[in-house]
């Protein structure tokens, strides 16, 4: 039941990274998300010191907010003071980070976080961490129901509005010249990245919610040029990895997320070759026809 | 603060303050030069790859050896720094994946591999495993005489290396095409850069840790950049910065031992570089605001002083006094910019408040001439030298008439020889 509990979330990350990750590396964002990932630390911390029953979902709130923050940081140092974007994300992630690394050491006695939590997570402690209602039924583990609130969430946001994220994604201009928002889409995603990071850090930590927003998209787009089979191919490649690594980390006796992102890097790998050997040989028949059709 | 603390700090009888001062010292003085060259080539994200993909190498390299000598974890950390490089470089060449996508992919899964080999080793019961988790989170305040030793000498190859390739590393950086073309090996001395990369940054994370070793190497060189355009007034400027914040985080976490000395040196560094992103000479985010607000203001004035002159010239009387209705007509300002334009102009002297009425002084009546006169020459002159079509002539004018200088306008005359009228047959005037 435990190993169930722990691949379902698992993949529940591997399924929300998969869908807002399509978005993020086709907007050639994926270091956005990274930065996130970490700028979001602060937020945790203060949410852990105002700590209430209803942490959870101020921690989602709160972690919108410092994402929408973290974004606007890294557009206005670009924009306004002309700093390169790989620099302005530096930066600005960076120091966000310190300033929570700062807090949670001087806040480690009052609250339950520390900075390894941040980074790599714990996936073996979810099913021991459930809900419990006011009435002593349990509900469920928590960072299972949080994480299914936040897919509902993204679900809710991305489905009805699928065509202004594929107009802002592919054609920004056009999107403007239509009347459709771009800074708009462009901060609601990165409120959802947000949100997600903040969900997932106790259960895989937020350098690794990278490798899940990151891997199964690229992977998924080696093999497609279609953004609807991509995000269906990316959740493939995302539950396939959860699964696999639980079995890994199970094996050797190690992290479990650090397992699930080493296999998604090697699924990647595999369909980098097979790709590479598709393309090659698609390439070849082409030349052989072209050579047919000469003679 | 306390001054003992001050004094016994900054005399550095303590052996310990005396490690940490010199290793902060050092790394950040090595890591921002490096920093800066690769802030330059537009891959500023490198060092946050590398430093997330040590772990894999230093763990592997504690397996083999069993021992956690500095020396022998660098070496195992420099090659799989080296090899997240050269699978982000191979990933970007030969598929469709962009550089950013790759390099987060590049970094997320040497961590997660990184990750899962240190916990095998942390459940393996091996007690000598204790305390390689400071590669994760750094340990400024715990460094030792050993520590030291192999920053000082990798700091000091860094140093040498930049002195000697200075030359070639400033062309790579600005002029890869230009570099190319007089000979200069490229991709050696590229190799050579991320080499030195590599390796400040592994030494750099055993103080800092994984995530604020990308804000040591970048910060400092998006700091200095904003103070000047050359390349050693920058390193120089950069370095500084750096040093400077190791010092001060180093002294934060001696005066304050809960502090952690490599988060505060983040903090003073990004506190350093967000003053110079706003305060900096030329080219700081206020400075430019209140270029561009100065010259909005000038062209307000000189578009007022113009609508003056206007109405004096229909009315053949140039000292009567003018209602704002008046004004408007001429032409449209937003209610705000009138009023507040109005008020700059009688206080700098060139008109004249009477009730709610405003007159031209002399010098106003003259400042306003001279733009309506420079509008009207050229206008002249592009009707009559570049043939453009007298209505097509006035949206140029209007812009051109607030920057032209004395010089040009004295060219203009003589070249136009002094004429009495632009195209739509107005007065020119002269003094």
């Amino acid at each position: 039941m435990d190993s169930l509990i722990i691949i379902a979330t698992g993949s529940l990350v591997a399924v929300c990274g998969s869908i807002l990750g399509c978005f993020l590396i086709l907007r050639k964002m994926a270091m956005v998300s990274d930065a996130i990932s970490h700028a979001v630390l602060p937020g945790i911390v203060i949410a852990f010191m105002l700590g209430s029953d209803l942490d959870s979902a101020w921690m989602l709130v709160g972690a919108g907010l410092v994402g929408v923050l973290t974004t606007f940081l890294i557009e206005f140092f670009h924009q306004h003071g002309k700093l390169q974007t790989d620099a302005s994300i530096g930066v600005t992630f960076t120091w966000l980070f310190a300033i929570g690394v700062i807090l949670v050491t001087y806040y480690a006695g009052d609250a339950h976080i520390d900075q390894d939590c941040v980074l790599y997570g714990e996936i073996a402690y979810v099913p021991i961490d459930p809900i419990i209602l006011s009435n002593g039924q349990v509900l469920g583990p928590k960072a299972l129901i949080v994480l299914g609130g936040v897919l509902v969430i993204i679900l809710v946001c991305i489905i009805p509005f699928y065509k202004e994220f594929f107009l802002t994604t592919f054609d920004p201009s056009f999107a403007i010249a239509t009347g459709v928002s771009a800074s708009l889409w462009h901060y609601v995603l990165m409120s959802l990245v947000s949100i997600t990071t903040v969900a997932s850090f106790e259960s895989v930590g937020a350098i690794l919610v990278v490798a899940f927003l990151i891997v199964p998209p690229a992977t998924a787009y080696l093999l497609t040029n279609r953004l609807h089979y991509m995000i269906l191919l990316s959740c493939g490649f995302g539950i396939l990895s959860a699964i696999l690594g639980y079995y890994l980390a199970y094996a050797i006796d190690g992290s479990i997320a650090g397992a699930m992102a080493t296999i998604a890097g090697l699924v990647f790998g595999v369909v980098f070759i097979i790709a590479k050997y598709l393309e090659k040989s698609r390439r070849i028949a082409e030349m052989e026809e072209l050579s047919l059709a000469s003679k | 603060m306390n001054l003992e603390t001050f004094i016994e700090f900054f005399s550095l009888q303590n052996p310990n303050v005396r490690y940490v001062v010199l290793g902060s010292v050092l790394l950040s003085i090595s890591s921002a030069i490096v920093g800066c060259f690769t802030f330059l080539k537009k891959k500023a994200l490198l060092g946050d790859v590398v430093s997330h993909a040590v772990l894999p190498g230093i763990c592997i390299s504690f397996m083999v050896s069993g021992t956690k000598d500095p020396f022998i974890l660098i070496i195992g950390a420099f090659l799989s720094g080296w090899l997240s490089i050269i699978v982000l470089d191979y990933i970007v060449a030969n598929s469709k994946i962009k550089e950013d996508t790759a390099t987060g992919l590049s970094l997320s899964v040497f961590f997660g591999i990184g990750i899962l080999l240190l916990t095998v080793i942390q459940h393996s019961g091996n007690a000598a495993q204790t305390g390689l988790d400071s590669f994760l989170f750094g340990k400024a305040a715990a460094l030792v005489g050993k520590d030291l030793l192999a920053f000082s000498i990798i700091a000091t190859v860094i140093l040498i290396v930049v002195f000697f390739f200075y030359k070639e590393f400033k062309l790579v950086c600005f002029d890869q095409e230009y570099a190319k073309s007089i000979g200069l090996p490229v991709k050696k001395i590229e190799l050579l850069l991320t080499s030195i990369t590599v390796l400040a940054v592994v030494t750099g994370i055993q103080a800092v840790g994984v995530v604020l070793m990308a804000a040591m190497l970048i910060t400092p060189a998006a700091a200095g950049k904003f103070w000047t355009n050359r390349l050693s007034i920058m390193l120089l400027l950069a370095s500084v910065f750096g040093a400077f914040s190791g010092i001060a985080g180093a002294y934060i976490s001696y005066a304050a031992p809960s502090m952690p000395t490599g988060p505060w040196i983040v903090m003073i560094l990004s506190f350093i570089a967000i003053l110079s992103f706003f305060f900096a000479p030329e080219k700081g985010i206020l400075i430019k605001l209140f270029k561009q607000r100065k010259i909005r203001n000038q062209l307000l004035e000189e578009n007022l002083l113009k609508s003056f002159y206007k109405i004096g010239e229909m009315n053949e009387d140039f000292t009567a006094s003018r209602s704002n209705e008046e004004l408007i007509e001429i032409r449209r300002f937003s209610s705000a910019q009138f009023k507040a334009g109005l008020s700059r102009l009688s206080s700098q002297g060139f008109i004249k408040k009477e009730n709610s009425t405003w007159s031209l002084t002399q010098e106003g009546f003259q400042k306003g001439m001279r733009v309506v006169k420079l509008h009207r020459l050229w206008e002249l002159y592009l009707t009559k030298y570049l043939r453009i079509a007298p209505d097509h002539v006035h949206e140029d004018a209007d812009t051109i008439e607030h920057v032209i200088t004395p010089e040009i306008e004295e060219r203009l005359e003589k070249l136009l020889e002094y004429p009495e009228a632009d195209p739509h047959s107005s007065n020119i005037p002269y003094q």
